[in-house]
């Protein structure tokens, strides 16, 4: 894998399953192996590309959500039960079972320690893999920067890490969730779809110039940015990364 | 609103692999608007290709067909792209 030196070029790599962990009922975390995995930064993500034994090639892009770990590479993926490719990640994959990824991928929608904060996180069901890279990657560093995370999940049984966010949060990390379609007994967090009045909650004021990231299905997305642009935050720092239904 | 609608993220390792850098930070002037952002920031749209549209005019900026042999890539609604070494 000489290629992967090359400053830019991309190339396929093998990648090897060492785990699969069960998130929520529709998503799963697969944990790889990558020996020439040159690194990465929270918030890119990786082309896999499946190849059948016909020759077809599927390919999609998956968003990476552990911090940066050496050749220790873990993509959470949601299962779309008409999609081609996430039902085989999901319900295929085995420990030692190979598949072929290139990356990482993407500079835009991205956060790293040094950026410094404060930090604020808008995300949509699975959209909250990329976010979940950055608060790995907050904690791994140890950094104090102030990061909010605000998270809408359909019901409890769906906040995909929400025992490691409940651990997380803390020395200036705080996550709210809402949970739009049904929620436990005594629930005393947020019900409804993400709002103005919400993020006008959640957000730090538009004067201390957050870094703003929003990821989910892209009604989502427009709808957050949308409402961060009214409440007054610069929409020149307001980063949003969009999936559509297709990505399966 | 499209929600098909994807943004220029989406196209990150196909763009790399053209252009063998990241291009989702190099920032793109529409040729119709003269609006500037960068590419991970404009409208994607995937049907039988891709097309890459300026979100303030919504005119089409760059379109992709890709192949397993081939891709082929059009710019013509860029007037300059922007990229950091």
């Amino acid at each position: 894998m000489a290629g992967t030196a090359v400053l830019g070029r991309l190339t396929w790599q093998p990648a090897e399953v060492v785990d699969v962990i069960s998130e929520t009922p529709r998503t799963k975390t697969i944990v790889f192996n990558v020996p020439d995995w040159p690194g990465h930064q929270a918030g890119q993500h990786v082309d896999v590309r499946l190849t059948a034994e016909d020759g077809y090639v599927a390919e999609r892009s998956y968003s990476i959500a552990s911090a940066p770990d050496g050749s220790r590479l873990e993509l959470t993926v949601e299962r779309l039960d008409d999609g081609e490719v996430s039902p085989y990640l999901t319900d295929e994959l085995r420990p030692g079972d190979r598949i072929e990824l290139r990356g990482p991928v993407g500079g835009y929608f991205v956060w790293t320690p040094s950026q410094g904060g404060p930090v604020l996180l808008v995300g949509g069901g699975s959209g909250v893999v990329p976010l979940m890279a950055m608060i790995r990657a907050r904690a791994a560093a140890g950094s104090e920067t102030e990061m909010r995370l605000l998270y809408s999940s359909r019901s409890w049984d769906e906040i995909i890490y929400r025992d490691e966010l409940g651990r997380l949060a803390g020395n200036d990390l705080t996550v709210a969730h809402t949970l739009t379609r049904s929620q436990p007994a005594g629930w005393a967090g947020y019900a409804r779809r993400v709002d103005a009045e919400m993020l006008n909650k959640v957000a730090p004021r538009p004067e201390e110039r957050p870094h703003m990231y929003a990821c989910g299905p892209t009604p989502f997305v427009e709808t957050a940015a949308e409402a961060l642009v009214q409440l007054g935050y610069d929409p020149r720092r307001i980063k949003t990364e969009r999936f559509g239904p297709t990505g399966g | 609103m499209d929600p098909l609608m994807l943004d220029g993220n989406a196209v990150a390792g196909l763009l790399q692999e053209v252009f063998c850098g990241d291009m989702t930070t190099a920032v793109g002037t529409c040729s119709n608007c003269g609006a500037s952002e960068p590419i991970g920031a404009v409208h994607c749209f995937r049907g039988a290709g891709i097309v890459l549209r300026c979100p303030h005019c919504n005119d089409a900026l760059i379109t992709i067909v890709s192949s397993n042999t081939d891709i082929r890539l059009s710019l013509s609604g860029v007037r300059t792209l922007w990229v950091g070494r």
